[in-house]
C-alpha cells in the first residue's frame, strides 16, 4: 500500500509541472495565439525561480519570480505576434531558442549549487492540489462566465469579436500573459520542487510534450490533468524498469515520453471528429484590427 | 500615443533588403548593451567578438567550417518555410545523417576504396531523408502536427545516438571512452586546410534550390501552397505531396551535413553530439529571407556567432553560451523587422488633435 501510494506521488509530481504549462497554454490558444515558445518560458521560470530562490532563501518567492519570468518572455511574444503581427510559428521558436540561450547564461553561476526546496507538508507537496484548482478555475472561467464567452469569441472569429466592440488584441495579450505565467511557474516547479537544482536545458523537452498535451487533450481544460497523468504515469514507469535493470538499454526508456507524445498526437489527430470540432478557428492566424 | 500598422498596397522591396541589416544592427546594439552591463568595454567587446575573427586565417577557415552545416540545412529549411511546412526537427535528421555515414567506417573499416565515400555521403543522406520522412507521413496520413512530431523525434535520435556510440558501436580500442573507430583514409572527405567538400555541396544546393524555387514549376507549386493553400489545390497541386517532398528535401540536405561533419570535421563519432547546427539553422532560414541564396550569407554570419562566441571565451574570459542569446535575440529581431515590409508603422497621438494650435 505504501509503495502505491509512493508511486502515485511520484506520478503526480512528474505531471504537475506539465499541467500547469498546458493549462496556460489552453487559455492562450483558445483565444487563437499559438505560443510555440512554452518551452524556452518554462525554461526561463526554471532558472530565473532557482537563482531567486537561492539569492533570498524563499522558494515561495522563487515561484513568483518564476512566474514573472514566464510572464516577461510572453510578454515578448505578445508584442511581436499581436503588435508586429510576425508569424506565430516562427516567433514561438524564436522564443524557445532564446529562453534555451538566455537560460544558459543566466545560469552559468548556478550549477552545482545546491537547491531551496518548496517545503512539503508531510510529504505533501502544496502545488498538485494547486494545480487541479487552477484547471477548474481556468474551466469555470472559460466555459461559465462571460469573459471566457469574450476569450473563445475572439479565439474562433476575431472578426466577429472586433465588430463586436471587443478589443482582439488586449484579450489576446491578457491569455498570452496568462500562458507564460502559467510556463514559467511549471519550469519554478522543475526546479524548485521536482529537482531543486539547475542544470542547462532541464526542461527537456517538457514545454514540447505540454504542447502537445493540449492537442491531446483536444483543448479543454480536464483533459490536459488526464494526459499529464499520463505522461507522468509513463515517465515514472520507465524510470522504474531501468532501476529493476531489465537489460534494456537506459536510452530506449529515455526515449519513451517522446515517443509516446508522437504516438498520442497520432491517436487524436487521426480523428477528425475530436479535433475539429474543438481547434479554435482564429488558432495562429494574425489580426490587425481596421480603424 | 498609439503604434498603428497600415497595411502597404504590395511588398515592400527595398524593406525586403533592409530589414536583415536592421535587425542585425539592432542585434549588435543589444550585444554591445549585455557587453557593458558585464562590465566590458561594448566596442572592444564587439570588436573580439564580430571582428576579430575575420582577421585570423585559421579563424576565417573555422568559418567555412561551421557555415557549410547551417547552409545545407538552413536551405533546405528555407524552401520548407516557404511552403508552409514546418520541419524543426533537421537537428534530428542531421544527427541520424552522421550516424549512419559512421555505419561504414564502423562495420567495415577495412573498406578503403573511392566508392566508400560516396557510399557513406548517400547512406547519410539516406538517413536523413528517413527521419524526415517519419513526420510527414503521419502529417499526411493522420494529420498529426509536423511540428511538434519532428522536435520529438530529435530527442528519440539524440538518444538513439548517444545508445548506438557507448554501446555496439563504440571502439574496442577506445580506452572506454565513448567513441567510435577514426575513419580512415577514404572515409574522411578531402579537405583545403580545415575547410572540407562539404562547403562546395553547400555552395551547390543552395544554388539548386534556387534554381528549382524561381525558375521551375515545382518552386512556383511550393511557393502557391504556402502562400495561397486555396489557389493551389484549385491549380491541382497536391498539399500531401507537397509536405513529403520538403520533408525529404530538408532532411537529405541536413542528414547530408551530418555526414559531412563528421567525415570533414571530427572524423569519428562521439556522444555527447550536439552542434545545434540543426536548431541554428531554423534562424539562417529566416535571416535569408527564407530565399535558399541568402542561406549562404545568413549560414556565414551564424557561423560567425559561433566562432565570436569561442573567441569571447579565449579573450575576454566570457562563456561562449552568449552565442546562443545573440543567436535567439537576431531571430527575434528579424521577425520583428518582417513587419516592416508588409506594414507602414506609424505613431498616432493618442487624442484627436483638432486643438493644436499652430505655434
Amino acid at each position: 500500500m505504501d509503495m502505491l501510494l509512493a508511486v502515485t506521488l511520484t506520478i503526480m509530481t512528474a505531471a504537475t509541472p506539465l499541467i500547469f504549462a498546458a493549462i496556460g497554454e489552453v487559455v492562450a490558444e483558445r483565444s487563437g495565439v499559438l505560443n510555440l515558445g512554452v518551452e524556452g518560458m518554462m525554461v526561463m521560470g526554471a532558472v530565473c525561480g532557482f537563482g531567486a530562490a537561492l539569492f533570498t532563501g524563499s522558494p515561495w518567492l522563487g515561484l513568483l519570480v518564476a512566474i514573472a519570468a514566464g510572464a516577461a518572455m510572453a510578454l515578448l511574444f505578445a508584442i511581436l505576434t499581436l503588435s508586429l503581427v510576425s508569424n506565430q510559428v516562427a516567433t514561438g521558436l524564436a522564443l524557445t531558442l532564446l529562453g534555451l540561450g538566455l537560460s544558459g547564461q543566466i545560469g552559468e553561476s548556478f550549477v552545482g549549487q545546491p537547491g531551496v526546496k518548496v517545503p512539503n507538508y508531510n510529504g505533501f507537496d502544496p502545488l498538485i492540489p494547486f494545480a487541479f484548482i487552477l484547471i477548474w478555475a481556468v474551466a469555470y472561467v472559460l466555459f461559465r462566465t462571460k469573459a471566457g464567452l469574450v476569450i473563445r469569441a475572439v479565439g474562433n472569429s476575431h472578426t466577429s469579436a472586433h465588430a463586436l466592440g471587443y478589443n482582439v488584441i488586449a484579450v489576446r495579450y491578457l491569455c498570452v500573459l496568462f500562458g507564460g505565467a502559467c510556463a514559467g511557474l511549471a519550469g519554478g516547479y522543475l526546479s524548485l520542487v521536482y529537482t531543486p537544482q539547475w542544470v542547462e536545458n532541464m526542461t527537456a523537452g517538457r514545454g514540447w510534450i505540454a504542447l502537445a498535451l493540449v492537442v491531446f487533450a483536444s483543448w479543454w481544460p480536464w483533459r490536459t490533468a488526464a494526459g499529464a497523468y499520463l505522461f507522468g504515469a509513463i515517465s515514472i514507469l520507465a524510470f522504474t524498469v531501468q532501476t529493476l535493470a531489465l537489460g534494456i538499454p537506459s536510452q530506449f526508456l529515455s526515449m519513451l515520453p517522446y515517443l509516446v507524445t508522437i504516438v498520442a498526437l497520432v491517436v487524436i489527430s487521426g480523428n477528425r471528429m475530436l479535433t475539429r470540432a474543438n481547434t479554435p478557428d482564429c488558432l495562429g492566424q494574425p489580426f490587425v484590427p481596421d480603424r | 500615443m498609439q503604434l498603428v500598422l497600415e497595411k502597404r498596397g504590395e511588398q515592400s522591396v527595398r524593406m525586403a533588403i533592409l530589414s536583415p541589416l536592421i535587425a542585425i544592427a539592432l542585434t549588435v546594439i543589444v550585444g554591445g548593451i549585455i557587453f557593458a552591463l558585464r562590465g566590458l568595454n561594448p566596442f572592444e567587446a564587439l570588436y573580439v567578438y564580430f571582428i576579430e575573427p575575420l582577421t585570423q586565417d585559421w579563424a576565417r577557415q573555422q568559418l567555412m567550417v561551421k557555415a557549410t552545416p547551417l547552409i545545407l540545412i538552413g536551405a533546405g529549411l528555407a524552401v520548407c518555410y516557404t511552403a508552409n511546412v514546418w520541419n524543426i526537427g533537421a537537428e534530428g535528421q542531421f544527427i541520424l545523417g552522421a550516424l549512419f555515414a559512421g555505419l561504414i567506417p564502423v562495420y567495415f573499416p577495412g573498406w578503403q576504396t573511392p566508392e566508400v565515400m560516396i557510399a557513406m555521403v548517400v547512406l547519410g543522406i539516406a538517413a536523413g531523408m528517413a527521419w524526415g520522412a517519419i513526420p510527414a507521413f503521419l502529417r499526411v496520413r493522420f494529420s498529426a502536427n509536423e511540428i511538434l512530431t519532428s522536435l520529438m523525434l530529435v530527442y528519440v535520435a539524440q538518444y538513439l545516438f548517444d545508445y548506438l556510440v557507448r554501446g555496439p558501436w563504440r571502439d574496442p580500442k577506445g580506452f572506454n571512452f565513448p567513441k567510435t573507430v577514426n575513419f580512415d583514409g577514404w572515409q574522411v572527405l578531402p579537405k583545403w586546410g580545415d575547410v572540407h567538400l562539404g562547403a562546395l555541396f553547400a555552395v551547390i544546393a543552395a544554388a539548386l534550390l534556387a534554381v528549382m524555387m524561381w525558375r521551375m514549376l515545382k518552386g512556383f507549386e511550393l511557393r502557391v501552397l504556402g502562400s495561397a493553400p486555396r489557389a493551389g489545390r484549385f491549380a491541382g497541386f497536391s498539399s500531401e505531396r507537397a509536405v513529403m517532398f520538403c520533408f525529404l528535401l530538408s532532411g537529405g540536405l541536413a542528414g547530408l551535413a551530418g555526414a559531412c561533419d563528421v567525415m570533414g570535421v571530427s572524423g569519428q563519432l562521439q556522444t555527447p553530439y550536439s552542434p545545434n547546427y540543426g536548431f541554428v539553422a531554423i534562424i539562417v532560414a529566416f535571416l535569408g529571407r527564407l530565399n535558399p541564396l541568402g542561406a549562404i550569407i545568413a549560414g556565414l554570419l551564424l557561423a560567425l556567432s559561433f566562432i565570436g562566441g569561442e573567441s569571447a571565451q579565449v579573450t575576454l574570459g566570457i562563456s561562449d553560451k552568449i552565442a546562443k542569446v545573440f543567436q535567439g535575440i537576431l531571430l527575434f529581431f528579424i521577425l520583428g523587422c518582417d513587419t516592416l515590409i508588409l506594414y507602414r508603422v506609424r505613431l498616432l497621438a493618442g487624442r484627436p488633435s483638432q486643438f493644436q494650435s499652430a505655434g
